[in-house]
């Protein structure tokens, strides 16, 4: 059975020319890029050429890259920085939708550390209501943390406007654009924007690999203390086959730009109409114009999530869910719920996330199949639309 | 991704007794929509016999649930409602050859839709009122009887436990204390049918008394104050007076008179109610 990858934005294939890159780094050149001899050292230029790739990639000076392990690492290397080198400062900024590595560390900073933190809501398409950002950021505010793009919903927050702002009240901004680099235009040269996370396996780079942008004059303390790697701003040997492939997938993700915002935006919004088509009681979760080009987050209702991917697995599809039972906790999606997704379709919510690897007979193979799979589930479902009014009456 | 026995996929895949069952004289219903699984149970239940003649289920929920309550059909076609009635949600676990221990709600659902059912039949409560009880959890409408049910009959010692088996504390975490004192009450009243230490008992010699003291020291006390880096050492009986001497962390811990009324309070307990302690230097 062929296997239809449609879940990107969990997990990317690295592309073949980016694993080619990295063979020789493991058996023929695996020299410490730090050591005296020819053998490593030679080894510290291509660190260098991967830097200035990603930095090309966001617009930003190679000296502004520092590579880390992953989005993960940046993100929490870049809020603690900023709180450690401003102590007077005592709030965070951050919005109820963002990824686990932000949201449970701002938790964690609240809990534990005594921050405040200032929590954005959404509206029901996940958009902040930039009234309550000037409102959140003061004269008190460390750091402002919003998502370039949402995992779940592909939905875009203006963050450089929102780091105009953070900027005007001397607040450092950091982004997480773990799913947003190499598929929008990002220039971080003339913004405001401190530090933004990014992650390699998300654009065909290997897992393991990420990178924090540092702007320029941004005051420093680093996560990892240790040697003098990454100009003494991230201890430890540095990860070479993963850097070199993170240089490598920049490259690749410049030169298919385009085709990540046509071709597979079209294969989206393909999806999109097909499956909307095809199944009544459908709705599409999150801002539908405002949104990452691969990313299609789809409500069925009265089905469950977990059902539908199981089902879908069975036909070689791969995709994700927002619901409860797929988390192995009791809450569905986070997000979906600060969207105040209604719970008829929370549940059922399937999150297709697309690459320049997939193909249109892929796209029409799913809109064939997923249908069929929503109606078998539906048969099986105590409710519909009937009960459901029922049931809305009496509350 | 969820490690699902080839039983639970079978179920999954290839449902038993699918839909509404026209002629059913009992429907149980559990769950709901916001909680993300539901269940409503169909029977046929032959008057005379008692027997359950046909079942059929409609299920909203994730693979485990809609397995779980496929197995719930077949475990319980051809028995009588009284035979139906011992199955427990273990044994809905063990039919599909076990579930992912986070998913053993799903089995306690096909227990609970089964009892609304039979409920139902007999005209004892209208189907949706099941839960009897006080409301612990709110985020999932869990109430203090199906907790205490949950704990008793699969034996669950943490909140994480009573979560995966019947979701109660799996939200807001408000009712997290709630829980814990349901699973202490239950375990105490384990505790005190099989106590490590048996019983006072009336008359005893002195050597039966120092036995006594020495058992209740080693198995109820020190363990706790060592714990806490100290320890309690028997020294001598002298009547009904234990002269104990404390050591470690207690010999110099303020509330060191809070430990000696502690233990004292204990051997009154468990070995004669005569007894006092007092604390010597030795």
């Amino acid at each position: 059975m062929k296997t239809i990858y449609l879940d990107n934005n969990a997990t990317t294939r690295v592309a073949d020319e980016v694993f080619d890159a990295i063979r020789p780094f493991f058996t023929e050149r695996y020299g410490n890029p730090s050591s005296m001899h020819f053998f490593g050292g030679s080894v510290a230029r291509e660190i260098v050429s991967a830097r200035e790739n990603m930095a090309e990639l966001l617009g930003a000076l190679p000296q502004e890259i520092v590579f880390t392990s992953g989005g993960t690492e940046s993100d929490s290397t870049a809020i603690l920085s900023a709180l450690s080198t401003m102590p007077d400062r005592r709030e965070i900024v951050t919005t109820r939708v963002e990824h686990p590595a932000v949201l449970n560390l701002c938790k964690y900073l609240a809990r534990v550390k005594g921050y405040t933190v200032r929590w954005l809501s959404v509206d029901k398409f996940g958009m902040l209501d930039m009234n309550e950002v000037k409102k959140a950021i003061t004269d008190n505010t460390a750091i402002v943390s919003v998502m370039w793009a949402n995992n779940e919903t592909g939905g875009m927050y203006p963050i450089e406007e929102i780091a105009k702002i953070a900027a005007a009240r001397g607040a450092l901004t950091h982004t997480d654009a773990v799913q947003a680099v190499g598929k929008v235009p990002i220039n971080l040269s003339k913004t405001d924007i401190n530090f933004l996370s990014l992650s390699g396996h998300k654009l065909h780079a290997p897992k393991g690999i990420g990178a924090l942008y540092i702007k320029k004059g941004t005051r420093f303390s680093p996560f990892m203390i240790g040697g003098h790697q990454e100009f003494s701003r991230r201890g430890g040997t540095e990860n070479v086959p993963g850097i070199v492939g993170l240089g490598h997938a920049a490259r690749l993700a410049m030169k298919n730009f385009e085709e990540e915002n046509i071709r597979v935006k079209k294969m989206r919004d393909r999806l999109q109409q097909g499956l909307l088509e095809r199944v009544s009681q459908a709705r599409v979760n999150g801002h539908i114009e405002n949104r990452l080009p691969n990313t299609l987050n789809i409500g069925f209702e009265f089905v469950e999530g977990e059902a539908i991917l199981m089902k879908m697995d069975e036909k070689g599809i791969c995709a994700s869910s927002g619901s409860a039972c797929t988390s192995g906790s009791l809450e569905p999606s986070h997000v979906l719920r600060a969207m105040g997704v209604p719970f008829t379709a929370v549940h059922g919510s399937i999150r297709f996330s697309l690459s320049r690897y997939n193909t249109e007979d892929e796209i029409e193979f799913v809109i064939e199949e997923t249908p069929k799979i929503i109606l078998t589930l539906r048969a099986m479902s105590p409710f519909n639309v009937e009960t459901m009014n029922a049931a809305c009456v009496v509350q | 991704m969820w490690e699902y026995t080839d039983k639970v996929k079978d179920h999954f895949f290839n449902p038993r007794n699918i839909g509404v069952l026209a002629d059913a004289n009992a429907v149980g219903e559990v769950g709901s929509l916001a909680c993300g699984d539901a269940l409503k149970l169909f029977l046929k239940i032959d008057p005379e016999t008692e027997k359950i003649v046909d079942a059929s289920f409609q299920t909203f929920g994730c693979g485990s649930a809609i397995a779980s309550s496929s197995a719930l059909t077949e475990m319980i076609k051809g028995k009588t409602v009284e035979e139906a009635l011992k199955i427990t949600n273990q044994d809905i676990a063990d039919y599909l050859g076990g579930l992912p221990k986070e998913k053993m709600h799903c089995s306690v659902m096909g227990r609970d839709a089964f009892q609304a059912a039979v409920a139902c039949y007999r005209g004892e409560t209208a189907p949706r009122e099941l839960a009897e009880g006080e409301l612990v959890c709110e985020c999932f409408g869990v109430t203090d009887e199906q907790i205490r049910r949950a704990v008793r009959e699969n034996n669950l010692s943490t909140i994480q436990e009573v979560t995966d088996y019947t979701k109660a504390g799996g939200g807001c975490g408000l009712c997290h204390d709630k829980i814990e004192r349901i699973i202490a009450e239950i375990k105490g009243e384990t505790s005190v049918a099989e106590s490590i230490v048996s019983k006072p008992r009336k008359s005893m010699t002195n050597i039966q008394k120092i036995a006594k003291i020495q058992e209740v020291l080693e198995k109820e006390i020190r363990p706790s104050l060592q714990q806490d880096g100290g320890d309690v050492e028997l020294i001598d009986l002298d009547g009904d007076v234990v002269k104990i001497a404390l050591r470690g962390l207690c010999s110099s811990c303020p509330s060191s008179a809070l430990t000696k009324n502690g233990i004292e309070n204990k051997l009154r307990e468990l070995v004669h109610p005569d007894l006092a302690v007092q604390e010597v230097n030795v």
